[in-house]
């Protein structure tokens, strides 16, 4: 675009001349923001592990396995079941999500006629707006009572099953659980795998779709065979991104699970914990060596959410899938 | 029918299968919602929504059996997946209705005038008077200093990323942008708190909120400016680096203009996502009843914070309070939310 012919006078060079610099200048400050991102991810895990060397220091031997956290006063703590927490309600939350995202996401993009879809997507992603401090309010005040059923149900009849059975025999003080916390979460996270879900399968190929129906598929033998394989990877992504969101959730987790320090699949009892959850409700009383133990136990959710991210991520960049939504 | 036709065996798949017509699937799911009616009026079932549960599962269960006596078996899985999707749409929706429905009905009891405009100064613990005035001062300020410093600085990236960054360390970049997308928000307050609270000695301030909100932001705003950048047609740069112009001028004056509705869309959703955080501001910003204007200096309130500590109250006073100040919350967020939307429908770019 600089390419200068031949018998330019000299007030057009200089033009080019500060045109070049105006480029160099601009690129610049452009090369700095992107280094920024880069040095602020690095000072995010310099920062945690330098504040959290006091409390690993301090208890070296069992921080992975304790089950109390007690830093302040006896000095003992570790994140054992607040790891075994966090991953226990995330996965169940999926497991409740990831059906019904897929289903919502099916209907609006394959059945739904295309307005009504448009419209279908907006409420749906309207889920992810709602903060997740009201998710929380709403599962304490509203959630919880309402599970008290649903609760009751599992346990009767799919009690012979260790996660629903009770852990004392006790089953109807059923109140601030780890179920109820994973359910606050699958609805959580169901926009967001319902999100990228909606974009994967809109990017198939709609010749691959009517060759199938062609043949005399019917709509399920279509999405079956044409929508699916296609976007697996796309939809593998998803679930691993809803997960990350899952396990880093803090104040919805924080009000409605039960704040104890017991590994225990019983999820309809009341107690269970996670990291996130741990530390807001315990920032408030920690002194400094419980500062550096929360920190240390947000460095090791940072370091689990992070894993899960780079996998999502390779999934996708692997698979070349184009998914950039705004939801995410 | 042909009589070598039903002799190959093809009559009950053919161009005339047997069908159910629309009135006898609609007959069908009445009936067994009909039926389940009589179950819950004799039998001691009861419940509004045991009974809708299982209404669904009887007519669910009627429709699938009627057409695979009928239709057969792949008609019948047909079925059944239809069911499945809206089921899906509907156990969507229902959180949603329910969740902005409660907020909207506990809300609604305290949200004033006098609530918006009141700070918490002075409020003794069985007064209901009291309200939010210091919280939205504070969330406001602190979300404004997090998207002054979040959007020139991830539009910055952004243009890095798709107009120069075409080398492994743009590549790197764009990689790195979708790894923060993923950082938990109590990670990004933690950060802040061993950083700016505890390394540096600033102590509580709305700015050291700012900071975190800003680091949940940054990442989105890139990546929905680097997706509308992307979309500006290469035709428009051309044109204009044919007429002389430089690339820096041609990205100001050519490029972010016409990608200015799109990114306007992706900031108001940024905003929006960080105006609700609660964690990152929980561990930085203090809290305070007061009003306290200055975000440099001193604990500040916020909403997201004020509805958690109201949550966690023993008081139904301050559960009441929450509740309104939820509302307020939900308002401002939705507000954003509907906007960004109606300005997508005026962005010229599409995919």
């Amino acid at each position: 675009m600089t390419a200068v012919s031949p018998g330019v006078d000299a007030a057009s060079l200089r033009d080019v001349r500060s045109s070049r610099r105006g480029d160099r200048v601009f690129s610049g400050v452009t090369v700095v923001a992107g280094a920024l991102v880069f040095a602020l991810l690095g000072a995010i895990a310099v920062f945690l592990v330098v504040k959290a060397m006091p409390a690993l220091q301090h208890d070296k031997s069992s921080f992975w396995t304790t089950k109390i956290w007690d830093p302040d006063a006896t000095g003992r703590y570790g994140v054992a079941a607040l790891v075994f927490g966090t991953v226990l309600s995330s996965v169940l939350a999926l497991a409740m999500a990831v059906p019904v995202a897929l289903g919502v996401a099916v209907y609006t993009v394959e059945y739904a006629p295309r307005r009504v879809g448009r419209f279908l997507g907006y409420l749906t992603d309207m889920l992810a707006a709602v903060p997740s401090v009201v998710y929380g309010l709403w599962g304490l005040f509203f959630l919880l009572p309402h599970l008290v059923g649903t609760q009751t149900f599992l346990n009767r009849w799919l009690g012979w099953i260790p996660l629903f059975s009770g852990a004392h025999g006790d089953v109807n003080t059923f109140s601030k659980s780890v179920f109820a916390a994973s359910v606050i979460l699958a609805i959580m996270v169901l926009p967001i795998v319902a999100a990228i879900s909606r974009e994967v399968i809109g990017q198939v190929d709609p010749a691959q779709k009517e060759a199938a129906l062609a043949l005399g598929a019917t709509r399920w033998e279509m999405l079956r065979t044409a929508v699916f394989p296609p976007s697996r990877p796309g939809i593998v992504s998803a679930v691993m991104l809803g997960l990350g969101r899952a396990l880093g959730e803090t104040i919805a987790v924080a009000l409605v699970i039960g704040n104890t320090f017991d590994i225990s699949a019983h999820v309809l009892t009341p107690g269970g914990n996670t990291i996130a959850a741990n530390i807001a409700n315990r920032f408030g009383e920690a002194g400094a060596l419980g500062r550096s133990a929360l920190i240390a136990s947000g460095l090791v959710l940072f370091v689990i959410t992070l894993l899960v991210n780079l996998i999502a991520r390779y999934v996708i960049y692997r698979s070349g899938v184009e998914e950039r939504s705004a939801a995410v | 029918m042909t009589a070598d036709a039903s002799s190959a065996g093809l009559r009950s798949r053919g161009l005339t299968a047997r069908t159910l017509p629309r009135p006898v699937v609609a007959g069908a799911a009445l009936a067994a919602v009909a039926v389940t009616f009589l179950l819950f009026a004799v039998t001691p079932l009861q419940g509004v929504a045991d009974f809708l549960v299982a209404a669904t599962v009887l007519a669910i269960l009627t429709v699938t059996g009627l057409t695979l006596a009928v239709e057969g078996r792949r008609r019948a899985v047909d079925r059944l997946a239809t069911s499945g999707a809206l089921i899906a749409l509907v156990l969507t929706l229902l959180p949603l209705g329910f969740t902005l429905g409660y907020t909207a009905y506990r809300g609604t009891k305290r949200l004033t005038g006098n609530f918006l405009t009141h700070s918490m100064a002075g409020v003794g613990p069985f007064s209901p008077n009291g309200g939010i005035y210091h919280a939205i001062v504070g969330t406001l300020e602190q979300v404004l200093i997090a998207s002054l410093i979040a959007v020139p600085l991830g539009l910055l990236v952004a243009i890095y990323v798709t107009e120069y960054g075409r080398n492994a360390f743009g590549t790197a970049i764009r990689f790195l942008v979708d790894v923060m997308t993923g950082i938990p928000s109590i990670v990004a307050g933690l950060f802040v708190l061993a950083f700016w609270v505890l390394a540096l000695h600033k102590g509580f301030s709305g700015f050291a909120g700012s900071i975190a909100l800003a680091i949940l932001e940054l990442p989105i705003v890139v990546r929905s400016a680097e997706e509308m950048i992307r979309l500006v047609p290469a035709a428009l740069r051309e044109a204009s680096y044919a007429l002389g112009v430089p690339k820096w001028k041609t990205i100001l004056r050519i490029v972010l203009p016409t990608a200015a509705t799109g990114i306007t869309t992706g900031v108001m959703l940024a905003i929006a996502r960080v105006t609700g955080e609660t964690a990152p501001v929980l561990l930085v910003v203090g809290n305070n009843f007061y009003i306290n204007t200055n975000p440099m200096k001193g604990p500040q309130a916020s909403l997201p914070l004020y509805i958690f500590q109201g949550a966690g109250s023993s008081s139904n006073l301050d559960v009441d309070r929450a509740w309104a100040a939820a509302l307020t919350l939900i308002l401002i967020v939705v507000v954003l939310y509907v906007a960004a939307r109606l300005l997508t429908r005026r962005n010229s770019l599409r995919r």
